[in-house]
């Protein structure tokens, strides 16, 4: 099928693509039919449940597993750590228990016994001094860029420390800053884990994974058996947010289980352990100083940042700062701490997030310093933007201060009214992202009873990709949602990349429109000389297959379908990520605005009206796309105002890990939000780009400069609680 | 939640009562004598077992748990009926909501002992009317808080049955969603009440 040329229809030829289409499986996740790995009841099934470290650090000093071997009801006690194991952070598993009930195996936890040996913790991220004293700081890389370039003979480090104070003292507008934003763990409502039965040599794992494809060979590798005899089925899975990739230790030590007791096992995190372990955003800090011309373009950034990833140290990357607005001279360093936290995992647009909230905040301070409408600033800016797509961020800033009343309700930063002690504010912040489309292939079956059946081993995260394939697929042959049968979630199905990154929507559109298509092409080739037409003259639309100009000479898709007999069309067709194709593509933009209203008697933030403009190349389930974008700025409101990693500096405990602690924003939290697909002819035709991440990049920035532009006064560090803003307005901050 | 008082509800639940006169009385008053023992044996009360009487979505059971058995842990592996949600243990998530005798309830917080005699109405037990404003709204994501969302809408608005999107904006907050289908939500709930189907 090489010769076959893969498009997409336009928007006046579309009729599925573009359609605001109800998610396929809405009914079962609605109704409680949709079976999560957490829901998978097997016949005679163990319930696992696993000891986490009470401490923070420490070393195993001994394991006793007799009394909870001898509890009622429990039938296995793995230890997954040994004694001399040193633990770096609370929550760490130890010991997994498995049961008859739930109940048998929370008691059987409670009676394994093991004594620590405490160690000196620490875990005071934001402190960069006290990081060092403590020996937990790392250089994490760096970087400066001048238009004027040191000469052969200068030391480079001495060039640029001139160089940028130069630029620095000449500048006539000048702003030093502090910004910050705690880590946030992913709290996925369905935790980690997996419902496994090993038989006969092979292993059927339901695991809560965005890896459908790709999680087998840890099963097999663990269990010394080929992936060919693993199979990993996820039809749903309840949130993952980047952190569930891996099989994980748990996972494997689940089927290692199931084959010792030779029964079916589930081993689910509990809500602690789930927070604690299994994924957390890194957490970062940012001191800067900027010089700006007189319309506010900045000349200059000098920024040094810290963090941690957690106990490996790390952070956030240098080289998204400063973010999506980078002047002509930078110079940039980042320091990793080392914390006695769980590790951190992909968490939606790793690092974009927290550098728009460290470095889109000082473009606001500079318009609030300027006494200039932040709206001009950013857009002052726009000749200076990483992507180098200044006029598509200048169109969507347009369409969001349209859509928010920018023009009629901003006021400069701390001149809005007070009505009784409530001021109210406007800030904006830009995003950009990549989402090239994953690899995938399709597996695509044309019965002769006009059945069509897809196969692919993704998964669907709750963005809609089940949703998406069915269209694609429906578009492709001319027919509706309900007559195509769409198979994802299960590793035996031809192999597709992992959900991250936002590659999933551009990946599935590529596999499944090109299987269709070529599909097509061959039912074209069987049906054409009855229809006295050329194969390539012929178009599927509305249940039939007819020339192109001509309805006249058609043939329903039954009757074209019931002449293939006993021989099914059976295609497969792939994309290779990286490879540049007409029906995908990367590089977004995304612009959103917040309003709030401050308390300043109490310091509480309300959300009053948030927009998010956002473009995605071509939109094929608007429904769900929109979706995405209206949960990514829910998260991010969340991350703004409410969440937090709470870790105690004497013990280096995860206080909060409980849902009652660890404070998420409610339905009553979220304020008017309004979403825009930005899809002008010139972004449809550049193809599918994946939307899953960009709109939860600019929350935390756009609210911060909504509470700045309202109070006048920079609250420096996320979450905006009460506490902060109090700190803030009393100058304490 | 022990509170055994009956309630007149709206909506779909007047074809359930037909409990009224029928076993629930004898099982009440199993569950005091079975109760009353259980105390008197103090710390074996943990692993004891008892047998309790629950009417599961206009079905009778007759189970057998343990007492330390929450109604949640009955209804996801005796009964299979996993659509409410373990997701914080101690009902913060509102993921485990399930209507007892017409109220919502956590089902993650409530000993199966203590809902002896009464009806238990889970997600499956509902009518579609919910569930498909909820689709309509796209009001779910990943979809492993929905089912806990949609019974608590239905019991909002079963007592609530004209209210205001202010109103469900305050009447809402039980409920967490990770993926953030909140205005979403709010758009199913205020599309019910528009509807009038609870009206």
């Amino acid at each position: 099928m090489a010769d076959t040329k893969y498009s997409w229809p336009t928007r006046e030829e579309a009729q599925i693509i573009g359609s605001r289409r109800n998610r396929l499986d809405g009914m079962e996740k609605s109704t409680g039919a949709a079976k999560y790995t957490y829901d998978v009841n097997l016949k005679d099934q163990l319930i696992a449940r696993a000891l986490g470290s009470p401490h923070a650090h420490c070393t195993i000093a001994s394991i006793d597993i007799k009394a909870a071997e001898q509890t009622p009801g429990v039938v296995h006690v793995e230890v997954l750590r040994k004694v001399g194991y040193e633990i770096k952070w609370q929550g760490d598993l130890i010991a997994v228990v498995a049961a008859e009930s739930e109940a048998a195996a929370a008691e059987g936890v409670t009676n394994v016994k093991i004594t620590y040996n405490e160690m000196d913790v620490f875990v005071q991220d934001a402190e960069l001094e006290l990081a060092r004293k403590a020996g937990r700081t790392a250089p994490a890389g760096g970087k400066s860029v001048t238009q004027v370039e040191p000469g052969d003979d200068d030391d480079e480090d001495e060039f640029v420390e001139a160089e940028i104070q130069r630029l620095y003292d000449a500048s006539p507008h000048k702003l030093e800053g502090y910004y910050g934003i705690d880590a946030i763990t992913h709290c996925c409502l369905e935790p980690h884990g997996s419902t496994v039965q090993w038989k006969d040599g092979k292993l059927l794992a339901y695991l809560s994974t965005q890896n459908v494809s790709g999680t087998d060979e840890a099963f097999a590798t663990d269990l010394d058996m080929t992936s060919d005899d693993v199979e990993v089925r996820c039809e749903y899975i309840g949130g993952g947010f980047g952190s569930k990739f891996a099989a994980d230790y748990w996972g494997v030590a689940a089927a290692r289980i199931s084959k010792e007791t030779g029964r079916p096992v589930k081993f689910m995190l509990s809500r602690d352990q789930e927070l604690k372990n299994a994924g957390n955003r890194p957490s970062g800090y940012l001191k800067v100083r900027i010089g700006a011309d007189n319309n506010g373009v900045v000349q200059v950034w000098d920024s040094q940042h810290w963090g941690t990833a957690g106990v490996r140290g790390g952070g956030i990357s240098q080289s998204v700062i400063p973010y999506v607005i980078q002047p002509p001279n930078y110079r940039r360093k980042a320091i990793g701490i080392k914390t006695n936290n769980g590790q951190a995992r992909a968490w939606r647009a790793p690092n974009h997030p927290q550098a728009c909230a460290m470095t889109q905040t000082a473009i606001d301070d500079l318009a609030r310093v300027m006494k200039k409408d932040a709206f001009d600033v950013f857009a002052a800016n726009l000749g200076n933007v990483a992507n180098g797509k200044g006029d598509v961020y200048l169109a969507e800033m347009k369409v969001a201060a349209e859509i928010i009343g920018w023009k009629d309700k901003y006021h400069l930063h701390g001149q809005g009214p007070s009505k009784g002690g409530v001021v109210e504010g406007m800030g904006l912040a830009l995003h950009m992202w990549g989402g090239t489309a994953n690899s995938s292939t399709c597996r695509l079956v044309i019965r002769s009873d006009g059945s069509v059946e897809s196969s692919c081993g993704t998964q669907d995260l709750g963005t809609g990709t089940r949703t998406v394939c069915a269209m694609v697929l429906a578009e492709t042959f001319g027919l509706d949602l309900d007559d195509v049968t769409v198979n994802i979630g299960s590793s035996k199905y031809p192999m597709s990349g992992a959900s991250g990154g936002s590659t999933t929507v551009g990946a599935v559109s590529e596999s499944h429109r090109r299987a269709a298509q070529d599909a097509l092409q061959i039912l074209f080739e069987k049906v054409a000389g009855q229809l006295s037409a050329k194969p390539e003259e012929l178009v599927a639309v509305n249940g039939a297959i007819h020339v192109a100009g001509d309805k006249k000479r058609m043939i329903s898709w039954k009757a074209a379908c019931s002449r293939l007999g006993v021989q099914s069309i059976e295609v497969s067709a792939s994309h290779k990520r990286g490879d540049a194709s007409p029906l995908s593509n990367s590089g977004v933009c995304g612009v959103q605005m917040a309003e709030v209203a401050v308390d300043t008697e109490t310091g509480v933030v309300k959300i009053k009206k948030f927009v998010a403009v956002q473009d995605q190349g071509l939109v094929i389930s608007p429904k769900t796309c929109e979706s995405q974008i209206y949960g990514a700025v829910i998260m991010g409101i969340a991350a703004a105002l409410y969440e937090q990693r709470i870790s105690d500096p004497a013990t280096g405990a995860f206080v909060n890990a409980e849902l009652s602690d660890y404070k998420l924003a409610r339905l009553g939290d979220v304020g008017e939000i309004i979403v825009e697909l930005y899809e002008p002819e010139s972004e449809r035709q550049r193809g599918v780009i994946g939307n899953g991440e960009p709109p939860a990049i600019s929350p935390v920035a756009a609210v911060s400069n909504a509470i700045c532009n309202a109070l006048g006064v920079r609250v420096p560090v996320a979450p905006y609680t009460p506490q902060r803003v109090l700190e803030a307005l009393q100058g304490r901050a | 939640m022990t509170e055994s008082k009956r309630k007149v509800t709206h909506g779909g639940f007047h074809r359930r009562a037909f409990l009224k006169g029928s076993g629930a009385v004898a099982a009440a008053t199993a569950l005091q004598t079975e109760v009353a023992s259980a105390v008197q044996q103090t710390t074996q009360v943990a692993k004891g077992r008892m047998t309790i009487d629950l009417e599961v979505n206009g079905k009778r059971q007759t189970l057998e748990v343990e007492t330390r058995d929450t109604l949640l842990d009955v209804l996801r592996y005796q009964l299979d009926l996993t659509g409410a949600k373990p997701v914080s243990l101690d009902g913060s998530s509102g993921a485990s909501t399930v209507l007892l005798d017409g109220k919502p309830i956590m089902a993650s917080t409530a000993l199966a002992v203590a809902c002896d005699g009464k009806r238990v109405t889970t997600v499956e037990g509902l009518d579609d009317t919910v569930p498909a404003a909820f689709v309509a709204a796209d009001a779910q994501q990943c979809g492993f808080c929905t089912p806990g969302f949609v019974v608590a809408v239905k019991a909002f608005l079963d007592k609530n049955p004209n209210a205001s999107e202010t109103a469900i904006r305050e009447g809402l907050n039980g409920n967490i969603c990770r993926c953030g289908t909140y205005s979403h939500v709010i758009q199913a709930a205020v599309s019910l009440v528009k509807g009038g189907s609870n009206g």
